[in-house]
């Protein structure tokens, strides 16, 4: 499997970063840049990183599925991810996901049909302080009103 | 880059440069007494480092509050195996933001934190372990690591003390169960987030089965001033046995919600008052929790009194914790609360003991019920009955982490699920579907 | 003692070893602390609760199963909170569990609905919706249904660790965790079946034995697998004379609770449709079916007729049958047939490493000794195929004790992942690994022919091996293994290059003279003089040392010990005059040649003698080509014992009968009595037999309430040299690998269920 010498790069550099016969420390890593990459952990990612830090594939299909960041299906070029946990909720935020839902056309996990935008439910990121708070990919996005959560998409819209 | 505007009450000690221009760059730092406690610690012995710390009454920030010079003592310096430093960065804990504001505004005190307690166990590499989701702090925490190595302050002989330390980040992958200590280092070793058996605790079996500091992201923090200012210093700061200041994330129904730095012993009231603005649309508060969702919620009337520390906070049997405070105000809907603060711990629950694995989703499962207006009074009973029975049974806390604030809530607020009952509409609000996870 | 732990337990005085977890302490006074998770031997979960028990001066409950004892603790497993513990933890586990115990097969031996029996609530409060996801078939032997599972996590450890396999995994997080197996929707794997029976709810099951019955309709007999040498227990569960299982879940006999794919499920072949169950006689050229008496009439005619006149006879015995057959049959031949054409198929040089070994300062090895020496040296075989006990035990060895292990093999043998050393050796010649271990002492460097200059170019050389170890740390679970070695795993001699063959060969010398003991293990690569070799070198490391000479079949070791040899009589005493070997008879024109349990015509042979009989369940190429051929009892139709590679006695006992079929000592007791030679022979019951077996072969009078009790007693045949010479060249192993048994193998569905899979091995 081929990845971007950057990735590569990234990979020689995270196998390096644990001490000797311990370089199964950067599966998790390996997986969550690579995903990144090529939009989601395939079957053939899970050989190739079983290999590459010596571990049989189940061992990798074991971590991967227990986090909840990386995902067997491609998702949407933005994934929209809202939180609703108490912070959140208690400035509204299960409103704006299934205003979110509504917008999009799409429910939890799914993908809409041009494959722009994907949306999940999301547990606490981080951002109680300046809730309700919206991940697109990895950028954050606080104080999200339903009005102001139109104006992000459609601004990603555009933008492809 | 600060998100609320600080407070003129915060005692500024972690916080200290943020509001200095490029407050995250290594000239910022060094131009502002950065990397001189290290200085300082290097020409001093691991007793001396360790005295230092336990002078200064530091306890652990991520929210268990142990003693954090005690929890470095028990690493066996003369060990023959590596030590390593472990950060845990794996800030979940829902109403917790504080550990992402101290990387974004100053890394390089984070480093400098790791180094000081490197020297104290003689340990020569280290590993932040930052949540996925943050992966622009990674970027920033690779930025001030790279410069600091082109610097001198982290590799081989760092300026010129003889130390060699190598600090890496290391991403999580979205799991809560990876803030608990021993979970994050299996993480770190490539694995499921499943917390191991202890005894042996990581500072005798941690990172790669080797003596190990693990501590917070604050904590870290707060070792450089308390190494140039005097452990003492940073204890006077605080309350007995409660040194320093705590980064406070102030959440939910307060007119100006956001982090701040408040010296330990702060008063509850005077924090929701004057420094979060007192509460949302002029309403009166009806329950608050002190430091993330885990902790027991406090009334309105239990709340008369208290002050943010460990002591104040454990007399009215809840916890300072994390330092999430979340403030619900008289509207709030504390079935749905409990019901939002249960789906998530279902969620996160990592699956290996049966108390947490089953109560966590059973307990989802009534009350999801019981919200859509389906409870039975029985049902009310069950709740509390399979919290106490998950308590104090669990592999690991987060077990208790969601049978307190159940039990606290069914305790505290019976009368509401009681609104609940015979089908009646939810008497605060109602959103239409509850989603699951 | 004084090294006892003194600590009490419901009011009651314990003493225990330090270290000792006060779940296994509560055992040895009467009580019971129930567990799930916990399984002796696996790496600690403390997953399941149901050991949580009240520990005084500790605030809250601990897990019985993790908690060593220590002096002074004062335990109480039966107060009214950790009753309350354990009611709520079952209640937990029934939420999602289907209460389908009328159909499920664990129902009357589920340990979960024994746990609810004793300490559950009558009632359940939940009335939530029950999750259900469908059945999965991991494997022809394996099934899973994931709502049964309470994820224990044992057949996750079984594997990795027990079996050294990891074809179990965890995967997903939370209440939807599951077990997976590890080749996408299905299992690739030894097919062993120990994740079924170590499984304490009806999750996972088996292929072969699920719908078939309720557990208590069944008769539980304890016997001896018949398939390879080393001896294992299998408890068949029968019912109206078939076999509906086999496992060994009371971890009873030598094996514990292990069995690989054979023993648990390759019985199969006795209810084959081949199976022979009536005497076939060439009649105008073609074998039909005829009544015993007649049968058994023209064998002893023959017989009786052909000694009358003075005519040859061969006689060719079983790696299969029992001692006391295989006693009877030699005695047969010798007394009554007056014959020393005797012999069986030879697949390890056991006289010479008996011979030996006489009045060295070294003994034989038993299987328990596997998991006890401090170091063990594995010589030619794939013992994870070939020899699975013993790779088994070699594997619990380094995990509970961390035994130095070396491996001087071929080619890539599982045991590399925890060896201190391996050595790779040519693989064009298995003799090499013999010729080139003779070669270590220095004593006569010269004399080998085989070494770097033969070797395939990248094959001989040190295995690098950074990862030993590794494999045995439990994947999902807690870091912190008992047993398991922690922090950094010895990096291994990295020198594996072909030039240094020789160097990693007295490196290994080296390492092993640094060891307190040793067990060595060899397999067939070591004949003749290269035993003899490998004693001295033994010798010269100046340690003790114990050996195993590996041999193929259940009873191929009781055959040599009971004289089935044209030079050696029962006990190895010289014949005095060496008959036909096997091969020579086969070639001879003899007047009658009499197979017992042997398939010597196996490779396509025409058969030279001029009458034929064949003792067999089968009709084998060597029974196709017979005059008669008489149907045999398998070793789980009758009764007697066996010995295996190691050299213990163990007890055969009847589980079933099989119409038609006879065993074999019957059938040569039949056969004297018709010739009017019963005097001569004595008595066809295993257990007189036995009796002559104990007074004449030295080394075999063996406590007999040992083998009463289904226990196992080693034997050592010899003590002083053996006076005549043995035929080593003849030593041939048929290297069978974990799906394959010799002819017997063939006429298993399980075995061949699999097989198809296993092409690569």
């Amino acid at each position: 499997m081929t990845f971007s010498p950057q990735l590569e790069a990234r990979f020689e550099k995270l196998l390096k970063s644990y001490p000797p016969g311990r370089q199964r420390s950067a599966m998790i890593p390996m997986l969550m840049y690579a995903q990144d990459e090529i939009g989601s952990v395939t079957e053939e990612l899970v050989n190739e990183v079983a290999v590459r830090v010596g571990v049989t594939p189940l061992q990798v299909n074991e971590v991967m599925s227990y986090y909840s960041m990386l995902h067997t299906k491609p998702l949407g070029k933005y994934h929209v991810q809202v939180c609703t946990n108490i912070s959140c909720l208690l400035h509204d935020g299960d409103k704006l996901y299934e205003h979110a839902c509504k917008k999009l056309g799409i429910q939890h996990k799914e993908v809409t049909g041009d494959g722009q935008f994907s949306i999940e439910e999301v547990e606490c990121m981080g951002a109680c302080s300046w809730a309700p708070a919206v991940q697109v990919n990895y950028d954050f996005h606080h104080h999200v009103t339903p009005g102001k959560l139109d104006q992000l998409l459609d601004s990603l819209r555009k933008k492809q | 880059m600060l998100f609320n505007e600080p407070s003129p009450l915060e005692t500024k000690v972690l916080t200290r440069r943020f509001h200095l221009p490029n407050s995250a760059s290594i000239e910022t730092y060094l131009s502002s007494e950065g990397y001189q406690a290290f200085l300082k610690a290097a020409k001093m012995t691991p007793e001396q480092i360790i005295d230092e710390v336990k002078v200064s009454n530091l306890r652990g920030r991520g929210g268990a509050g142990f003693p954090t010079g005690m929890k470095w003592s028990f690493v066996p310096r003369t060990s023959p195996k590596p030590k390593y430093i472990v950060v845990n960065g794996d800030e979940s804990e829902p109403g917790t933001c504080k550990d992402r504001v101290l990387i974004e505004n100053d890394p390089h005190q984070l480093i400098e934190g790791v180094l000081i307690a490197a020297l104290s166990v003689e340990a020569h590499a280290g590993y932040i372990y930052i949540r996925g989701e943050y992966r622009y702090l990674i970027d920033i925490m690779d930025k001030a690591i790279a410069a600091a190595y082109a610097q001198g302050w982290l590799g081989k002989n760092i300026q010129g003390t003889g130390f060699d330390f190598d600090l890496y980040t290391h991403t999580g992958a979205g799991a809560y169960e990876c803030g608990e200590e021993s979970a994050l280092l299996e993480s770190l070793e490539g694995k499921r987030g499943v917390p191991r058996i202890r005894p042996p605790f990581p500072a005798v079996a941690g990172a790669f089965q080797c003596p190990t500091i693990l501590n917070n992201v604050e904590t870290f923090c707060a070792v450089p001033a308390i190494l140039r200012d005097g452990g003492a210093a940073f204890a006077a700061l605080g309350i007995p046995k409660s040194g320093g200041t705590k980064m406070t994330c102030l959440t939910g129904h307060v007119n100006r919600p956001g982090v701040y730095e408040l010296r330990l012993g702060f008063p509850v009231k005077q924090m929701i008052e004057e420094v979060g603005g007192g509460i949302r649309n002029g309403k009166k508060l009806k329950a608050f929790v002190p430091g993330g969702s885990s902790c027991p919620v406090l009334t309105a009337a239990e709340v008369e009194g208290a002050t943010m520390d460990y002591d104040s906070m454990a007399q009215r049997k809840t916890m300072l914790g994390s330092g999430g405070v979340i403030i619900m105000d008289e509207d709030t809907c504390m079935v749905k609360a409990a019901l939002r603060i249960m789906r998530f711990y279902a969620h996160e629950s990592c699956g290996w003991c049966i108390p947490c694995r089953e109560g966590t989703t059973w307990l989802r499962k009534i009350l999801t019920r019981f919200h859509q207006g389906q409870g039975t009074r029985n049902d009310i009973n069950l709740i509390g009955d399979i919290s106490r029975n998950m308590m104090g049974r669990t592999f690991c806390p987060l077990g208790d982490a969601a049978a307190m604030p159940t039990l606290s809530i069914v305790e505290k607020f019976r009368h509401e699920f009681e609104d609940h009952l015979d089908g009646k509409p939810c008497p605060y609000e109602h959103s239409g579907s509850v989603v699951t996870v | 003692m004084a090294d006892q732990v003194n600590l009490t337990i419901d009011g009651r005085a314990v003493q225990a070893a330090p270290g000792t977890l006060v779940i296994d302490a509560a055992k040895t006074v009467g009580i019971e602390i129930p567990a799930f998770c916990y399984y002796e031997g696996l790496t600690l979960a403390a997953a399941c609760r149901m050991c949580l028990v009240e520990v005084e001066k500790m605030p809250k409950m601990m897990t019985a199963c993790t908690l060593p004892v220590s002096e002074g603790m004062i335990v109480r497993t039966d107060t009214e909170q950790v009753r309350t513990a354990r009611k709520y933890t079952l209640e937990f586990l029934l939420t999602n569990h289907p209460l389908d115990c009328p159909v499920c097969d664990k129902g009357g031996e589920c340990e979960l609905q024994d746990m609810v029996f004793r300490y559950g609530a009558g009632e359940s409060r939940y009335t939530e919706e029950k999750v259900h996801t469908p059945e999965k078939q991991f494997s022809p032997v394996v099934f899973f249904d994931a709502p049964r599972c309470i994820l224990c996590f044992r057949c996750v450890r079984v594997c990795n660790e027990g079996m050294g396999v990891g074809a179990l995994g965890v995967i997903n997080r939370g209440v939807v965790s599951e077990i997976a197996p590890n080749v996408g929707d299905h299992l690739e794997c030894d097919e062993c079946g120990a994740c079924i029976d170590i499984c304490p709810v009806g999750a996972l099951t088996s292929g072969t034995y699920r719908y078939q019955t309720r557990p208590w309709e069944m008769t539980h007999v304890g016997t001896i697998c018949t398939h390879c040498g080393d001896g294992c227990k299998t408890t068949l569960g029968t019912r109206n004379d078939e076999i509906i299982r086999g496992n060994n879940r009371d971890r009873s006999g030598i094996n514990g609770e292990f069995l690989c794919v054979k023993g648990r499920y390759a019985f199969d072949f006795y209810n084959h449709q081949e199976r022979l169950q009536a005497p076939l006689m060439r009649v105008n050229g073609k074998l039909e079916e005829v009544s015993w008496s007649k049968a058994l009439t023209a064998v002893a005619q023959k017989f009786k007729q052909t000694v009358e006149a003075g005519g040859s006879f061969g006689v060719i015995g079983s790696n299969h049958t029992s001692n006391e057959e295989n006693f009877y049959l030699q005695k047969f031949a010798r007394q009554v047939l007056k014959t020393n054409n005797i012999d069986h198929h030879r697949t390890g040089d056991v006289v010479t490493l008996l011979d030996s070994l006489s009045g060295k300062n070294a003994k034989l090895a038993t299987v328990a000794d596997l998991y006890s020496s401090k170091a063990v040296l594995v010589l030619g075989a794939d013992l994870a195929l070939e020899h699975p006990l013993l790779s088994w035990q070699i594997r619990a060895n380094y995990r509970h004790h961390q035994a130095h292990v070396y491996a001087v093999t071929s080619g890539p043998v599982r045991e590399d992942k925890y060896t201190v050393a391996s050595v790779r050796v040519g693989t064009a010649n298995a003799q090499k690994v013999g010729g080139d271990l003779g070669v270590i002492p220095g004593k006569d460097a010269g004399a080998t022919t085989s070494g770097p200059g033969n070797a395939p170019v990248g094959g001989p050389g040190v295995v690098p091996n950074p990862d030993a170890g590794a494999n045995f740390e439990p994947v999902n679970g807690p870091g912190v293994a008992t047993g398991s070695p922690s922090g950094f795993v010895n990096p291994h001699n990295v020198t594996a290059v072909p030039a240094d063959y020789f160097a990693a060969l007295e490196s290994l010398r080296e390492k092993l003279k640094a060891e307190p003991e040793l067990a060595i293990v060899f397999d067939d690569s070591f004949t003749g003089e290269d035993v003899r070799k490998l004693v001295d070198f033994a010798e010269s490391l100046a340690i003790p040392v114990k050996f195993i000479c590996l041999v193929d079949y259940a009873n191929s070791r009781g055959a040599v010990d009971m004289g089935v040899t044209p030079e050696l009589l029962p006990g190895y005493q010289p014949s005095g005059q060496p008959g036909m070997h096997t091969d020579e008879m086969i070639a001879a024109g003899l007047d009658v040649l009499w197979v017992v349990g042997a398939n010597p015509l196996q490779d396509g042979a025409k058969r030279q003698a001029g009458f034929v009989v064949v003792q067999d369940l089968f009709l084998t190429e060597t029974a196709a080509q017979a005059d008669v051929v008489l149907p045999a009892a398998s070793a789980y139709e009758k009764n007697g014992t066996v010995t295996n590679t190691t050299g213990e006695v163990q007890r055969l006992t009847r589980a079933i009968n099989t119409m038609g079929a006879k065993p074999d000592l019957e059938i040569m007791g039949f056969l004297a009595r018709e010739m009017g030679a019963a005097a001569a022979v004595g008595p066809w019951v295993p257990d007189t037999v036995f009796a002559e077996i104990r007074k004449t072969v030295h080394g075999y009078e063996v406590p007999l309430p040992v083998l009463a009790t289904g226990g196992a007693a080693q034997t050592v045949p010899v003590n002083g040299r053996i006076p005549v010479a043995t035929r080593p060249g003849l030593v041939q192993s048929d290297h069978n690998g974990l799906f394959a048994s010799g002819t017997l193998g063939r006429y298993s569905k399980v075995l061949n269920s699999v097989v198809e899979n296993r092409l690569s091995r």
